[in-house]
């Protein structure tokens, strides 16, 4: 008998377990993307070259634990069947297949807040989308939400918490946020840079520095910084005195492209500007937590990822680019593949178009690539 | 185009509509061509990259109304 294992229990093995991956999508799809991880085993053959018989692939496999992976599911489960009757013990298959991956949300506690409360990354393993949730005394703000918001509304439902505020550090190209659709079911104000929002079609609040936002009755704080670079709205927060919510500017491996709203050129400088002066002017001792994870390395025992500015300052190799024009050719030039449907999904963003659920799932299919590197 | 055989896959998602293909063209000869007719996203690109690794030849693809359309020929 096959078993199907959830996208939560993979996302699991991938943080601190082991598996054999099986991924039958064809080559393309698999080069260009898969579940990887310290204890990840994986191998391609795409399922059509599978329809007469596994018998081929069989001597690539351990004998049991396999995990079978497809885009949706289906091709998986016959695979799976095929190999289960092969004789491999504990065949497994991905529920919902690859789609399902790219959605899931793990909540991981980062720690407290000085006058009580608490801070949660929200890791979007499958994707390397990083979103938080900050709560004090029964009300939360949500920073970078993802599109799929029940994982929010379950742990607010779960911890007993009123979601008031939505924030947005920038107009998103790799994912859908689910930042409007959140606050206008939960009556929550909704805050985006205001330089990011000039072509939308709904009204915000202007997320600006000044506009600082408290939560709870133990007041913390959320400033907002204005650093430009990945846009032009670009904003980080200061959350707490504690956390630096970095956006798309600075990864704890890399730093944020400036290209995908067309205008890499002309946003050069101010991505260094905020890198390398308003960042460096910061306490080196706040805990930097990005809106993206690049490599499944970048993930600590826990699933979470962040860093001490500080290090980073030592380690990061986009901090170190003394020469302005090196760091214009780094940022500019030999950079990774867009994001699938960036274009669409800013529009998506902007709400200038309105996808149907099924659409929107596909844009978002594969990687962030939302940093200089992969 | 001089289509031998018409399959249609509408409705049928993955892994389906190759399995059907795969079986008809396994009852064509050589040259003879099939057209396929899918609504599932995923054939497109998984059609193409099954006729390159079993020898056969996608000789064209087109969506209209919502319908994939495939032609492709025997090796």
């Amino acid at each position: 008998m096959i078993k199907a294992l959830s996208a939560k229990e993979v996302a699991k093995r991938v943080v601190e377990g082991s598996m054999f991956i099986l991924d039958v999508r064809n080559e393309g799809d698999y080069k260009d993307w898969r579940i990887e991880g310290k204890g990840i085993k994986s191998i391609n053959r795409p399922y059509f070259d599978l329809i007469d018989g596994v018998e081929d692939v069989l001597e690539h496999l351990p004998k049991e634990e396999v995990l079978v992976v497809c885009a949706k599911e289906g091709s998986s489960v016959m695979v799976a069947e095929m190999l289960d009757e092969a004789g491999i013990k504990d065949v497994y298959y991905l529920e919902g297949g690859m789609k399902s991956w790219s959605e899931y949300l793990m909540p991981v506690k980062l720690g407290d807040l000085k006058d009580g409360g608490s801070i949660y990354q929200f890791n979007r393993i499958g994707k390397g989308c990083l979103s938080y949730l900050v709560e004090s005394n029964g009300e939360a703000t949500i920073i970078d939400s993802a599109r799929t918001i029940e994982a929010y509304e379950d742990f607010a439902k779960e911890n007993n918490l009123e979601i008031k505020h939505m924030i947005d550090t920038h107009l998103h190209a790799d994912h859908i946020s689910g930042g409007r659709k959140l606050a206008e079911k939960t009556g929550a104000t909704y805050w985006l840079p205001p330089k990011d929002a000039e072509e939308v079609t709904f009204s915000f609040s202007a997320l600006e520095e000044g506009n600082d936002i408290t939560i709870g009755n133990t007041k913390i704080e959320i400033q907002p910084l204005y650093t430009p670079g990945h846009t032009i709205g670009s904003t980080s927060m200061i959350v707490d005195g504690q956390f630096l919510l970095s956006g798309d500017i600075l990864f704890v491996d890399s730093i944020g492209r400036p290209d995908l709203a067309g205008k890499a050129e002309d946003w050069v400088s101010d991505l260094r500007d905020s890198l390398y002066n308003k960042y460096n002017n910061l306490s080196k001792e706040l805990v930097v937590l990005p809106a993206h994870f690049g490599k499944i390395s970048e993930l600590d025992e826990k699933g979470a990822v962040s860093a001490p500015l500080g290090e980073l300052f030592e380690k990061n190799d986009g901090l170190k680019i003394k020469n302005e024009n090196e760091f214009r050719r780094a940022v500019t030039e030999n950079l990774p593949p867009q994001p699938n449907a960036y274009q669409e999904i800013r529009q998506t963003n902007m709400g200038k178009i309105d996808p149907t659920n099924d659409e929107q799932r596909e844009m978002e299919i594969g990687p962030n690539r939302c940093a200089i590197t992969e | 185009m001089n289509v031998t055989q018409t399959l249609d896959t509408k409705g049928l998602s993955c892994p389906m509509p190759i399995v059907k293909t795969k079986k008809a063209m396994d009852t064509l000869a050589s040259g003879d061509i099939l057209e396929v007719l899918a609504t599932d996203k995923g054939a497109v690109n998984d059609l193409s990259a099954w006729s390159k690794s079993s020898g056969h030849e996608l000789l064209e693809h087109k969506e209209e109304d919502g319908v994939f359309k495939f032609y492709i020929q025997k090796g």
